[in-house]
C-alpha cells in the first residue's frame, strides 16, 4: 500500500475540511469533476457547500479568497495551473500581500499553484513561479518535494495567518510515493538535509530534490563523491542557516532549480552565501536553473530546458574540480 | 462612532436623506479642509476628493448597516464612509501621517479602512474591489448570517474597462450575491473622456449582459439618488442579488488636488451635470419641508467644529518612528533579519 504526492494534497484537503468549519475550496472544475488533476476528488461529495467551482476568473477567484479572509474563513484556491496564476497577481501581491502591513488585518488565504514542467506541457502549463511571488513581501513561498510534505506543509499553510502559495509540482503528482503521510514534522522555514555528503552542497526544492538526488547517487557510484543536498521546502521564509552550516561543512555550493534563470530563488541563495558565508566556500559557488527561454513542448526540448541528473552532474563535476 | 452603532435596519424615508444630507455636508467640509492642507504643504502624497459625487456615495453609505454589511468606499467617497460609520479622525489621520488610528503612516489618504468593522482598505488597482467584496459576502454565506445583509463598492467610469471589474461582477452574479455596485461615471478617468473608455451606449446596458438588475441616476439630485440607491441596496438585502447602479455626474474638481482638471470643456461644466448635488440638496430638503434652513445651517456649524477638531488633534499626533518599526510584513512571525 503506497500513497501518492497528489493523494497527499487531496488527503490534507479532507482533512482541512473535516476539522476546521473555516476552510472552504474554490476553483475551476474541482467540484463534482475533481479538479483537472483529481486533487479534489471526492469532496464536493463530502462537503457540498465547501468545495465550489468557479468561473474562469482567476482575478475574481484570488479576491473572493480575500474577501472570505478577512471575514473569518480559510480559503484554498485552487489554480488550475500555476501559469494562470498571473491573472490573480494583482489581487495577490497588491491586496492579500500588502494587507497585514498596511491595516494589521491577516488575509490568511492559500492558493494552490500546480506548478513546474512535464512532458509535453508547452510554455502556459509548466511554470515555476515560486521567486515572482516570493519577490513580494507578506507572502511565505512553500515548494515541498516529499509526500510527507505535501501534507503537512498544506495543513500548516492554511493554519498560516498570513497568505500563502503553495506549490505543488505536477511531474511529483502520481510517480512520487511513499508508504504514508507521516513525516518528521518539520515546520514552515525549516529546511531538511535530504541526503548528507561532504565534497558540495546542492541546495534545491521541489521536483529538483530528487533530480539533485540521483545526480548524487551517479557521482558516488562514479567517483565516490559525496554530495549533500539540501531541500529548502520553502522559499520564504529561506532556511539560509542550515544552508550556510552545510556550506561549511562542505565548501562548495551548486543552487538548483527549475525556473528560469534571471534573478529568483537560485540567485538569492547564492548571494546570500557569498555576502554571509563568503569565508566558507572553497570555490565559487554555481547556479543551475532551467534555459532562459519559454518552457517548450517538445519531449526532446523540455528534457534539455530543465536540469537533469546530467547536467546537475556536469555543473557538480565543475564545481569539484576547482 | 455615530448612531450606527445602534441601528438594526436600513433607515428609510425622512430619516434616511437627513443622515445623507449630515454626511455629504460633513465629506464637503472635511475635504475642503484637506485641500487648504495640501495647498499650504501639510499633506505629502495625493489629496482626492468626492466634490460633486457626495448625493450618491452618501446615499450609498447612509443605506448600510455597520456591523452586519461590507463597504469597500473608492476615492471619492468621503461621504458614503462618514455615513458609513468611519471617524473623521481616521481620515485625518491617515492624511497627516499620524503613528495612531489604522494605518499608523504605513498607508495614507484614501488607501484606509476598517476591516474588522466591515470597511475595507482600498488599494489604487481599479476594480479589485468587486470581487474582494463578493467574497466577503460568500463568506457569509457559509457562515450561514448572510440574511439581511449587503455588501457595496463604488466605482468610476474607468473601472468598468478593468479585467477585475468584469471578473468579479460576473462572479457575484453567478453566486448571486447581493453586491452593490455603482458606477459613479464622472465623465473623466483622470483626463480620459467616456469617448475613450467605452463604446457602449450607456454603462447600464452592461448590467443585462451579466445578468443582474440595473438602475440609473442623475447622480446630481439629491432625492433621486436616495430613491434609487436607497432602493437598489434594499432589494439585494432582500435577496435580489447584485444590482448596478450607473449614475451620472461631473467630478467637480481635479483628479486630485495636483490637477486643475482644465481638460473638462466648459460646456460640459456649465452643463446639466455640472450642478453641485448639495445646492441640489438643500434646495429640495428646504422645498419637501424635510429640514429647515436652520437644521441645515446646525449642521454646518457642527460639522465644521468637528472637522476642525479631529484635524487639530491628527496634527498633534506622533507621526511614525521608522527605529520603532518592525519592518515586518508577516503576522506570523516569520521574517528574518535582512541581508
Amino acid at each position: 500500500m503506497s500513497v501518492t504526492y497528489i493523494d497527499a494534497i487531496r488527503e490534507a484537503q479532507e482533512t482541512l475540511l473535516r476539522e476546521d468549519p473555516r476552510v472552504f475550496l474554490y476553483g475551476q472544475d474541482i467540484a463534482a469533476f475533481g479538479g483537472a488533476f483529481k486533487a479534489t476528488k471526492g469532496l464536493a461529495e463530502l462537503y457540498p457547500d465547501r468545495v465550489l467551482d468557479a468561473p474562469i476568473s482567476e482575478d475574481a477567484m484570488a479576491g473572493m479568497a480575500i474577501g472570505a479572509a478577512l471575514q473569518g474563513m480559510r480559503p484554498i484556491i485552487e489554480m488550475q495551473f500555476a501559469d494562470f496564476s498571473s491573472i490573480a497577481f494583482n489581487q495577490i501581491v497588491n491586496h492579500a500581500a500588502t494587507h497585514f502591513y498596511r491595516t494589521g488585518m491577516p488575509v490568511p488565504i492559500t492558493v494552490r499553484l500546480p506548478s513546474g514542467g512535464t512532458a509535453g506541457s508547452g510554455p502556459f502549463h509548466s511554470q515555476s513561479m515560486e521567486a515572482i511571488y516570493a519577490h513580494y513581501p507578506g507572502v511565505v513561498v512553500v515548494t515541498p518535494a516529499t509526500v510527507a510534505d505535501a501534507y503537512s506543509m498544506l495543513i500548516d499553510s492554511v493554519k498560516l495567518d498570513d497568505p500563502v502559495i503553495f506549490c505543488e509540482h505536477k511531474f511529483l503528482y502520481r510517480w512520487l510515493k511513499a508508504k504514508s503521510f507521516q513525516g518528521d514534522g518539520l515546520p514552515i522555514g525549516k529546511a531538511r538535509i535530504t541526503r548528507t555528503g561532504r565534497h558540495a552542497t546542492v541546495v534545491t526544492y521541489s521536483a529538483m530534490v530528487h533530480e539533485a538526488v540521483r545526480a548524487a547517487e551517479r557521482l558516488q557510484k562514479e567517483s565516490g563523491w559525496e554530495i549533500e543536498v539540501v531541500d529548502l521546502r520553502s522559499v520564504k521564509p529561506l532556511d539560509i542557516d542550515t544552508v550556510l552550516a552545510s556550506v561549511a561543512r562542505t565548501g562548495r555550493l551548486l543552487a538548483l532549480g527549475e525556473a528560469f534563470p534571471w534573478g529568483g530563488v537560485t540567485a538569492e541563495v547564492v548571494s546570500r552565501v557569498v555576502a554571509d558565508g563568503f569565508h566558507l566556500l572553497e570555490a565559487p559557488p554555481m547556479r543551475l536553473n532551467s534555459r532562459d527561454t519559454p518552457v517548450p513542448y517538445h519531449p526532446k526540448l523540455w528534457a534539455a530546458h530543465r536540469p537533469t541528473p546530467e547536467s546537475i552532474c556536469d555543473s557538480l563535476r565543475k564545481l569539484l574540480s576547482y | 462612532m455615530t448612531d450606527h452603532d445602534t441601528q438594526n435596519s436600513q433607515r428609510t424615508g425622512a430619516e434616511y436623506v437627513r443622515a445623507m444630507y449630515r454626511a455629504m455636508i460633513q465629506a464637503r467640509l472635511l475635504e475642503n479642509k484637506l485641500s487648504s492642507l495640501y495647498k499650504a504643504g501639510k499633506i505629502v502624497g495625493g489629496v482626492y476628493l468626492g466634490k460633486g459625487q457626495e448625493a450618491v456615495s452618501a446615499a450609498l453609505g447612509s443605506a448600510l448597516i455597520q456591523g452586519r454589511d461590507i463597504f469597500a468606499p473608492l476615492i471619492r467617497d468621503q461621504a458614503g464612509r462618514t455615513a458609513f460609520g468611519e471617524p473623521f479622525i481616521d481620515c485625518a489621520r491617515a492624511y497627516l501621517g499620524s503613528a495612531l488610528g489604522p494605518m499608523r503612516g504605513r498607508d495614507g489618504n484614501i488607501h484606509r479602512g476598517r476591516p474588522r468593522d466591515g470597511m475595507l482598505a482600498m488599494i489604487s488597482h481599479l476594480g479589485s474591489a468587486v470581487a474582494v467584496v463578493a467574497g466577503s459576502l460568500l463568506a457569509k454565506r457559509l457562515q450561514g448570517n448572510l440574511l439581511g445583509a449587503v455588501g457595496a463598492t463604488c466605482v468610476g467610469d474607468g473601472a468598468t474597462s478593468t479585467g477585475a471589474f468584469h471578473e468579479g461582477l460576473n462572479l457575484a452574479a453567478v453566486e448571486k450575491l447581493p453586491l452593490v455596485v455603482i458606477v459613479a461615471n464622472n465623465q473623466f478617468a483622470y483626463s480620459t473622456p467616456t469617448t475613450r473608455q467605452f463604446a457602449c451606449a450607456d454603462l447600464v446596458d452592461r448590467a443585462k449582459g451579466y445578468g443582474v438588475t440595473g438602475h440609473s441616476v442623475d447622480g446630481t439630485d439629491f432625492l433621486a439618488c436616495a430613491g434609487v440607491i436607497g432602493h437598489a441596496v434594499e432589494i439585494a438585502r432582500a435577496g435580489g442579488g447584485p444590482q448596478l447602479i450607473v449614475a451620472r455626474l461631473l467630478r467637480l474638481s481635479g483628479h486630485g488636488e495636483h490637477d486643475d482638471g482644465s481638460y473638462v470643456p466648459d460646456a460640459v461644466k456649465a452643463g446639466v451635470y455640472g450642478r453641485d448635488c448639495i445646492d441640489v440638496a438643500e434646495q429640495q430638503l428646504l422645498e419637501f419641508q424635510i429640514m429647515s434652513a436652520e437644521e441645515i445651517a446646525e449642521i454646518r456649524e457642527t460639522a465644521t467644529v468637528e472637522v476642525q477638531a479631529a484635524v487639530a488633534q491628527a496634527q498633534q499626533e506622533p507621526v511614525p518612528d521608522p527605529y520603532q518599526e518592525d519592518w515586518c510584513a508577516f503576522s506570523s512571525k516569520l521574517c528574518q533579519p535582512e541581508t
